[in-house]
């Protein structure tokens, strides 16, 4: 009995079934590839002229790259963040892009040869103007919040969001990040796992700020006509995040591979980036994003720790938060 | 001969267990190399670890027991129904269930607004203390049911007996009652401080920060984020040894009772007096406004987004059910023969007890990465994913099965054993007109545990999932991922709905099938 169960647990894996025209397989993160994610669009908008299936692989990117390691069958890998391609780049799984990177919009110098931007934003604290007229003006000013505001942030030990605002911290007080993190600890309501959990509390009432994007408004704006969700903008700076799409060198279809990436830095593919991905393009001049977009609050000064130096003071800036609030 | 057959049956079965749980343990170890050294905080982290589970478990376990016994004597309409609705919040995903709670607890919640309405300084459920709140919440259900089962297990001719003999309340806690929580209480207590200890969505988002990191954390920092194997089954090693040495002094505690046979049926006899009755309904009305109060928020918080729930949720739905309803039978047989086997003692059974518990000590992340590093020469891990996910579930809801299945089985074999083997009963007839019969109960509670965990795992699944394989709480994380906030609510309350349903089912099947 035991074994017909087995068979019939077995029996429900999906095979694929053989396919005639050549699949292009993408390795993106998880919330990627669902309908709510720009996955669609983007599979949509390549098979519309590659004459290929393109196939998205959803999970943890690096971990499951590490597993696989010579066996994976990515072909290019998509979503890969700025302060995670160190680590990437030194597996030694990624080929060189061949792109021309003139077309890039980004607020930082990008040289990399091997990893290619596709969207990027930058962390911010979010709150609600009819829980909060008078938010904090500075990064500083987080420091001496009134007793009864609480934030939420995300843990950096587990969450991408969570890493950029201790890099962020670390790139504005250096030496003194430990002493900041003193400072906002009894502030902050509660640390999560990831950034869904922290803006479902937020967004549940329950936190006054969140720490998440200066591109977060924009969902309520665009997706929900609500206007009360704002970003807080500091002149200390804002934290800069990419995300990236790199070609596996052990690709089985490399012409595809290219199509693909020559593709992300096309207008056809940054145009679907703001909406659909809810972060900003990241080879599109500002006259060409969508209608409100341009408007947005945004910072005039842009951190960006190089991933060599993000590398290196991840250890350490991570440390610091957590000897700062376990007190 | 038939007791040789399930001897066999009893030891592969434990074999198999054993190779589910080690073999990826081992897996993960080998590739990680080197033996890393202890980060700091990780003294810290372990403290926590042990501290919360032994708070929760203790708490849970002496809430346990007035609700348990006023349940357990009195008859009132929609008892049933109470006992059933009272067992959800042991079946909520993590993040539902803490979802729920804070629109209770929470800054913004119910008791507050209560609170700051009569002019009293706000509670705050951020901390150890919603830690602990939390873990109570989720596993005061199933020490109410195990302690329950308890005293449903002393038959009512005792009481009867006891009661005719003019026996005082405080005798017959003394002669029924006592004997039956010292063999019940370790159990429970053994079972919830082990679920907290390796628990760690709940430390995390009610926790505060980074004082309350839990070992389980540690775990999934190093598998998901930083990728290092090593500290992965370092972490992974220091729980199994802690979770090791509990399951070994639980073992040693308990005490098995024998009551003798008796009809098996039968109304209990209701303590008389004002006290008991006071005592009984503040036990289950506190109770009851506890454990339903979270879950009444749950569905308020899903209905708004119900009639707009995308397509994909119900393909994930299905999915999920079939992967709960392979998970429960696989699952379901396999504790009983391992329980039929270590009831009936003699050679081997202490040990088969312990690889039963084993899985409960160990992460669901370790042993799916393990898995995955297994499968991965032969097989595309993705294609996969379902299986490894039965798997996964299979072996992580055994030991709540086998661990209610065991004492019953115990009773079953001492009061009936003889009996059968006078008759010349065995194999499936014994088992289909003895055992299943007389174990109907927790067999149909076990199968609804499964059945409602399965459901609500998330663990293994996003390691390995594609579009094509995502279940219904992946889908829930994923609209969250997409600001989906209220669909997600919705989405979750769908998840609950069927959890809940998959589990009723099974748990009426067996008390129905008991009580005809």
């Amino acid at each position: 009995m035991r074994t017909s169960i087995l068979a019939t647990g077995f029996s429900c894996v999906a095979f694929v079934a053989a396919a005639e025209t050549p699949v292009l397989t993408v390795y993106a993160g998880d919330y990627f590839t669902s309908e709510w994610g720009p996955g669609p669009a983007i599979e949509s908008g390549f098979e519309a002229f590659c004459g290929c299936d393109l196939q998205f692989s959803t999970g943890d990117l690096l971990p499951r790259l590490l597993l696989e390691g010579d066996r994976t069958k990515a072909d290019v890998v998509i979503g890969l963040t700025t302060d995670v391609l160190a680590r990437a780049r030194a597996t030694g799984f990624f080929a060189p892009h061949g792109q021309d990177l003139s077309a890039l919009t980004l607020p930082v110098a990008w040289p990399d040869d091997t990893f290619l931007p596709f969207n990027w934003g930058h962390t911010a604290f979010v709150y609600d103007t009819t829980r909060m007229d008078a938010p904090p003006a500075t990064l500083e000013a987080m420091r001496s919040l009134p007793e009864a505001v609480k934030v939420v942030i995300q843990d950096p030990r587990t969450s991408i969001s969570g890493l950029a605002l201790v890099l962020w911290v670390k790139a504005v007080y250096g030496d003194q990040a430990g002493a900041f993190w003193a400072d906002l600890a009894p502030h902050i309501l509660t640390v999560t796992k990831d950034w869904s959990e922290s803006y479902g509390l937020f967004t549940a009432g329950e936190a006054d700020m969140v720490l998440s994007y200066t591109t977060s408004p924009a969902y309520h704006m665009f997706a929900e006509n609500d206007l009360t969700k704002k970003a807080a903008i500091f002149p200390e700076g804002h934290y800069f995040m990419a995300e990236t799409v790199g070609k596996i060198a052990a690709t089985d279809q490399p012409e595809l591979a290219d199509a693909f990436m020559k593709w992300v830095l096309t207008p056809d593919f940054q145009k679907m980036i703001p909406v659909a991905n809810w972060s900003l393009p990241s080879a599109l001049p500002l006259a060409d994003w969508p209608e409100g977009w341009a408007a947005l609050p945004m910072p005039d000064k842009v951190l960006f720790l190089s991933e060599g130096e993000a590398e290196a003071l991840r250890v350490e800036a991570v440390e610091e938060w957590r000897a700062a609030l376990s007190q | 001969m038939a007791r040789g057959a399930v001897a066999v049956m009893g030891a592969g079965v434990a074999a198999l267990v054993a190779a589910l749980v080690l073999v990826p343990l081992a897996a993960v170890g080998l590739r990680a190399g080197a033996w890393p050294a202890l980060l700091p905080g990780d003294v810290q982290t372990l403290w926590f670890t042990l501290w919360q589970a032994v708070v929760s478990a203790l708490l849970s376990c002496l809430l346990a027991v007035p609700v348990a016994r006023a349940l357990a004597r009195r008859r009132f309409r929609g008892r049933g129904a109470l006992i059933t609705l009272m067992g959800a919040p042991f079946l909520l995903p993590v993040i539902v269930a803490v979802m729920g709670l804070i629109a209770v607890f929470g800054r913004s919640g119910l008791v507050n607004g209560l609170l700051s309405g009569v002019g009293l300084a706000p509670v705050s459920i951020y901390g150890a203390q919603g830690v602990v709140l939390a873990h109570v919440f989720l596993n005061l259900p199933l020490a109410v049911r195990m302690v329950l089962q308890g005293w449903q297990s002393i038959p009512a001719e005792r009481f009867r007996l006891a009661d005719s003999l003019g026996f005082a309340p405080a005798q017959v806690a003394r002669h029924l009652e006592w004997p039956m929580l010292r063999a019940v209480l370790p159990g429970a207590f053994a079972v919830i401080l082990v679920v907290c200890l390796t628990s760690f969505a709940v430390a995390l988002t009610l926790g505060g920060g980074p004082k309350a990191t839990t070992v389980e954390l540690a775990i999934y920092q190093a598998v998901r984020f930083d990728y290092d194997l090593g500290r992965a089954a370092m972490l992974s090693g220091m729980q199994f040894g802690l979770c090791a040495l509990i399951a070994v002094l639980a073992w040693r505690a308990v005490t098995p009772t024998s009551f003798g046979a008796g009809l098996g049926r039968g109304r209990l006899v209701q303590a008389r007096g004002a006290g008991p009755l006071v005592a009984d309904i503040l036990a289950i009305g506190l109770a009851a406004a506890f454990l339903l109060l979270p879950l009444g928020a749950i569905v308020l918080r899903g209905l708004p987004g119900l009639a707009e729930v995308p397509a994909a949720v119900w393909a994930a739905a299905g999915r999920s059910v079939t992967v709960a309803l392979v998970s429960t039978g696989v699952t379901v047989a396999a504790a009983l023969v391992l329980a039929l086997q270590v009831a009936q003692g003699g050679r081997g059974a202490g040990l088969m007890d312990a690889v039963a518990l084993l899985p409960l000590a160990t992460s669901g992340l370790v042993l799916g990465t393990g898995l995955f590093l297994l499968v991965q020469p032969w097989a595309a891990p993705s294609d996969l994913a379902l299986p490894v996910t039965v798997a996964v579930n299979v072996a992580l809801s055994l030991p709540f099965v086998y661990r209610l299945l065991l004492p019953e089985a115990r009773v079953l074999l001492a009061d009936y054993g003889r009996l059968s083997e006078s008759l010349g009963l065995h194999g499936a007839a014994w088992l289909r007109l003895v055992a299943v019969p007389r174990l109907a109960r927790p067999l149909g509670f076990g199968a609804g545990l499964v059945a409602a965990l399965s459901m609500g795992d998330l663990g293994v699944i996003a390691l390995f999932a594609s579009d094509q394989t995502a279940t219904l709480p992946l889908v829930v994380q994923r609209l969250m991922a997409g600001y989906r906030m209220e669909t997600a609510a919705a989405a979750a309350l769908v998840l609950v709905a069927i959890s809940f349903t998959l589990f009723w089912a099974f748990d009426a099947w067996g008390r129905w099938y008991a009580g005809t």
